[in-house]
């Protein structure tokens, strides 16, 4: 049976990441490749890299550190942020990324779904989504808009909208950012997880609002993730993902172990 | 020497990056007489059968793979290498290799767990593979330990005396097969963690025969 994934993701901008873990002293907090081989030896799934450099004549940095935790880690990991054309991913993949997720480069133009899963396989092309509930209407039927800059733009498209329409152009994964959980620590948003999940025939990550254990147990249980990208509550040392994933074995949620 | 073949399917780096790091020398090449003259060889492949059979008989490989297995060299295939070595492919309707009799066949469609719940294709993540035969290759693998897969078509050899592990996805179907000195797997050892790169390094120095 299939397990469900624990992804930490990081935060990199210039080559360094943003946040950096708390608890253990012979990692560089700053170094993306120190951070991701720690989390590969504590048993992540997978990594996510989300590039967060301003500046696009910044990008190789992010393509060396791509280079060097490629040479490190055996596990996937996929790199967002910044990618807007099929350079970008080709550059990314060809660093040794397994998968590259476009955001609002593929709702300014949603043909680079389609062009991208043409030329690397869908496998490797995950569709991001930031996401904000707003009142249902006619245009957005679900409740729950696309929003891209942070959240301060709203784009007009339904989100569940989105989802079955990224799928149709070709994105083999979706990983789906609650904005109003974002940073909270109050739990995924459940509804919207669920909704787009059991609507398309992709694997969903569901992202955004990871506080502790029991919101990882009830994104896979109620919300029907797949996946569930955590951030700040492994960077923190609140828990190591050895913890994370014991507690949820026990509660009969399938994951890979690691230990033993 | 390790021999990488390439015919532009895809993802050969990450292959050659795990055999650097265990310390085995390797090329990824589409040179015949490299590949007959390598010590072994690792099929690897991502993307559409019939794309790949194209691409691999345009390059005259075809025959170099069936040339180097039939000399008994240890050949390891992955991921599409563990597919297009069958006789045929229900991807694309594709004729393959036929170096293990059968076919390849997609997942049903809708695709039930026994809890009932849909499951989606591809079958993307960590999974479990049972292991039904003893084999050089898996030699410390735990039953605990998992592989990464991604796929949405599956080999089934036309015998089971091809299928060396089987793997749980609301079915049970083949993702290590064999015959003689060529194992296959439909899951990535090279994106496996530790069991995965157990798995190449037990491949790196296995003499090709098998029990």
């Amino acid at each position: 049976m299939l397990s469900k994934r624990i992804i930490p993701c990081l935060d990199v901008r210039d080559g360094k990441t943003t946040k950096g873990i708390k608890f253990k002293e012979n990692v560089d907090i700053g170094d993306p490749v120190d951070m991701a081989r720690f989390y590969y030896e504590q048993g992540a799934d997978e990594i996510v890299f989300y590039d967060i450099t301003a500046s696009s004549d910044r990008r190789d940095i992010m393509i060396d550190v791509v280079r060097r935790v490629a040479e490190e880690i055996f596990i996937p990991f996929s790199v967002g942020g910044g990618i807007r054309t099929i350079e970008d991913m080709r550059a990314v993949l060809l660093a040794g990324a397994e998968k590259v997720s476009v955001n609002s480069a593929a709702i300014k133009e949603p043909k680079i779904l389609s062009h991208g899963s043409t030329a690397f396989g869908s496998q490797c092309i995950v569709l991001g989504m930031d996401v904000k509930r707003v009142a249902a209407s006619k245009s957005i039927p679900s409740g729950y808009e696309m929003v891209i800059n942070g959240g301060r733009t709203y784009t007009g498209i339904d989100a569940l909208f989105w989802a079955k329409e990224g799928e149709r152009l070709g994105a083999g994964e979706i990983c789906l950012n609650s904005i109003d959980a974002d940073g909270t620590q109050d739990g995924y948003e459940l509804t919207l997880t669920s909704l787009i999940s059991e609507n398309v025939n992709i694997t969903v990550i569901a992202s955004g609002g990871a506080g502790n254990i029991d919101h990882m147990y009830d994104a896979f249980t109620k919300g029907k993730a797949d996946a569930a990208l955590i951030a700040s509550i492994v960077h923190y040392g609140t828990y190591t993902i050895k913890e994370i994933k014991e507690n949820l074995h026990a509660r009969g949620v399938k994951v890979r172990r690691t230990w033993e | 020497m390790i021999a990488i073949i390439d015919y532009k399917a895809g993802n050969l780096k990450s292959v050659e990056r795990a055999l650097n790091k265990l310390g085995f020398p390797c090329r990824i090449t589409n040179e015949k007489k490299e590949i007959l003259s390598s010590e072994r060889i690792i099929f690897p492949g991502v993307g559409a059968a019939g794309k790949a059979i194209e691409d691999l008989t345009h390059l005259g490989l075809d025959k170099t793979l069936r040339q180097a297995f039939e000399t008994g060299k240890p050949v390891l295939g992955i991921c599409l290498g563990a597919q297009i070595i069958l006789d045929k492919s229900e991807e694309n309707n594709a004729k393959c290799l036929g170096l293990i009799e059968g076919k390849v066949k997609s997942f049903p469609s809708p695709l039930f767990s026994v809890k009932k719940e849909r499951l989606k294709i591809p079958h993307m993540g960590w999974n479990d593979v049972c292991l039904i035969e003893k084999h050089p290759v898996l030699e410390g693998i735990m039953p605990r330990d998992e592989f990464y897969f991604v796929h949405s078509y599956y080999p089934m050899p036309a015998s089971n005396e091809f299928i060396i592990g089987t793997t749980d996805y609301g079915m049970d179907f083949p993702s290590i097969i064999g015959n003689k000195n060529l194992l296959a797997m439909q899951f990535h050892p090279e994106k496996s963690g530790e069991p995965g790169l157990r798995i190449l390094k037990n491949f790196c120095t296995w003499d090709g025969h098998h029990a």
